[in-house]
């Protein structure tokens, strides 16, 4: 089977190089091959399992509290300005 | 001293035979002596450590607030978020984070009083069964540095089997505690799903993945579940239900209990030292009056598939988050927005990461999401049936933790369909939100075999039982590494 692996890694942001691309492109085939057993199992009838363990949307009061840690979480930034998180230019 | 559990230890300490910085200092001394072969952490936390256990003997000079965990000297695994001190995941793209917080764990295990010793190396984002896939170093098994310690907590089990740590925590996907548990020698334990909070886990697959701990013997894998477990209202998938008391399970007894080895798990595939210690183990339990019931789960076959199409699907979402922006690396070749990402990216994420991205995007991307992202969650349904199946008869299930004892370093490095494929016996008690013990139970070539058993969802005390039960009545437990 045949993988445009240059689309999935432009889909997914990921730069990769030329011999990336060579052994992905073979390394994902084999495992998506791999992966075609599952259709000898008949599940039209199955549903889904998402968590094992039933789960629930747990809500809480929308209430603002005080970020104390601001300094410390902006101290990880590449980059920081006037306490907000630098990037690169978006527009040209 | 280091080479004694944190029950043995716990005594001698309020006994006043030891004090918590004598043992500190007692561990970072077998650190210092070892560790340049075995290479178990990415960070130590030597001047911490001295201070968290003289603030422990304080704490027991005063008999004020101890519990079994205080002065005890305890490693963390890098993917767990510790306010103030490096944590990596073992990638380059997180090299220089430092987390503005304490994961729910750390603060349990703080609170506790016990002294963190630094954090252990691990396959980067928990990707990966034999610790080679480290962006930071490889770490190698105590037993025999020429093979891997499993993965991917394996600095973890490499650190407890060493004595480099008396306790320290995993986090378990498809295996990642129970299977360098197996193969360094040591007890794992892989709590339901739900039983322990993620909050401040760095997130690899959020619907699998599970912390809980490494231990010398089960005892101390109980005291260990004492503290961590719990419901946390900053995980919302965190379950809220009581939390029993995990030493009052350690009763050397399992008369009648109905244990079921798999089938599957006994038959082609399996190395032959294994399966012969595993049949001896099975009549260890039927000497000690276990009822030993053969069953099926014939989805197990699929179950491997199935894993490595769901945890990719979730990774690559969850990993979505590396992008130079807020945190870790950003890459210097950045002259636009988009260029930043992709650069960034390329430099920071290893092989294995990479691998596992590109898997879970092309499942979930359009044209595919029915063919095999959602496949493999029906396939999952049919997994859970299974095990729902064999609980109808028996209370716990019985089968070895991994097909092979440790392989060698670089052995299935360069194969990764191999390397998903030795995770045949655990991957699926994840798929489930099971809990699941790896034990001692032999050895071949010189290396450690492990035993698992598996319970129902928050039956942790039932397994606790049967694998407490197994250690009392045999002395694996007791073999260590010559280092």
């Amino acid at each position: 089977m045949k993988i445009d692996v240059e689309h999935v890694a432009k889909l997914a942001r990921l730069g990769l190089s030329e011999e990336e691309k060579k052994l992905f492109a073979d390394q994902l085939s084999a495992i998506f091959e791999f992966a075609e057993m599952l259709n000898k199992l008949d599940t039209k009838n199955t549903p889904p399992t998402s968590h094992a363990i039933p789960m629930k949307n747990v809500l809480r009061e929308d209430k603002v509290v005080p970020c104390k840690n601001v300094e410390d979480i902006l101290a990880n930034a590449p980059e920081e300005e006037a306490h907000m998180f630098k990037v690169p230019r978006i527009l040209e | 001293m280091h080479g004694k559990t944190a029950h043995e230890l716990h005594s001698l300490l309020t006994n006043k035979k030891i004090s918590a910085l004598e043992l500190t200092e007692a561990v970072i001394s077998q650190i210092d002596k070892v560790e340049s072969r075995v290479q178990a952490y990415v960070s130590i936390n030597k001047d911490q450590a001295i201070k968290q256990a003289k603030a422990a003997d304080e704490r027991i000079k005063n008999n004020s607030n101890l519990t079994p965990l205080t002065g005890i000297p305890v490693a963390i695994k890098d993917n767990m978020c510790t306010k103030g001190m490096l944590t990596t995941c073992s990638s380059k793209i997180l090299n220089n984070y430092i987390p503005p917080y304490n994961a729910t764990i750390v603060d349990k295990i703080k609170a506790a009083g016990a002294v963190i010793l630094g954090k252990t190396n691990m396959d980067e984002f928990a990707m990966g069964s034999s610790t080679e896939n480290s962006g930071i170093h490889p770490t190698f098994n105590p037993w025999n540095t020429k093979t891997v310690p499993g993965g991917s907590s394996g600095g973890s089990a490499a650190a407890v089997a060493a004595d480099e740590a008396i306790l320290a925590t995993g986090s378990d996907t498809g295996g990642s505690i129970r299977q360098p548990a197996s193969f360094c020698g040591v007890v794992g334990f892989k709590p339901t799903y739900g039983r322990v909070s993620r909050y401040g886990l760095v997130a690899f697959a959020s619907s699998l993945d599970q912390i809980g701990p490494l231990t010398k013997d089960v005892t101390d894998t109980a005291i260990l579940m004492n503290v961590l477990a719990g419901h946390d209202p900053k995980d919302s998938t965190s379950v809220n239900l009581p939390v029993p008391d995990y030493q009052k399970a350690l009763v050397n007894d399992v008369k009648k209990m109905k244990i079921g080895y798999i089938k599957e798990l006994l038959g082609k595939g399996i190395d032959k030292d294994i399966k012969s210690e595993i049949q001896k183990a099975m009549k260890k339990f039927a000497e000690l009056g276990a009822e030993l019931i053969e069953v099926s789960l014939p989805s197990f076959e699929y179950a491997v598939a199935t894993y490595y199409l769901i945890a990719p699907a979730e990774a690559s979402s969850n990993l979505a988050r590396y992008d130079g922006v807020k945190y870790g690396h950003r890459s210097k070749e950045a002259k636009d927005l988009l260029t930043m990402y992709y650069n960034t990216r390329r430099e920071g994420f290893g092989n294995e990461v990479k691998r596992r991205i590109m898997i879970g995007t092309y499942a979930l991307s359009a044209g595919y999401y029915d063919a095999y992202y959602l496949k493999a969650l029906k396939v999952r349904t049919l997994i859970k049936e299974d095990f729902a199946k064999a609980f109808s008869q028996c209370d716990v299930l019985l089968s070895p933790t991994s097909p092979s004892v440790a392989f060698k370093v670089g052995e299935k490095a360069a194969d990764p369909l191999s390397m998903y494929l030795s995770d045949i016996a655990t991957i699926p008690v994840n798929l489930a939100g099971l809990p699941a013990i790896s034990l001692p139970c032999g050895f071949s070539q010189g290396l450690p075999i492990g035993l698992q058993l598996v319970g129902q969802a928050f039956a942790e005390e039932t397994v606790l039982r049967a694998a407490f039960t197994f250690e009392q009545n045999t002395d694996w437990h007791k073999q260590k590494p010559s280092l």
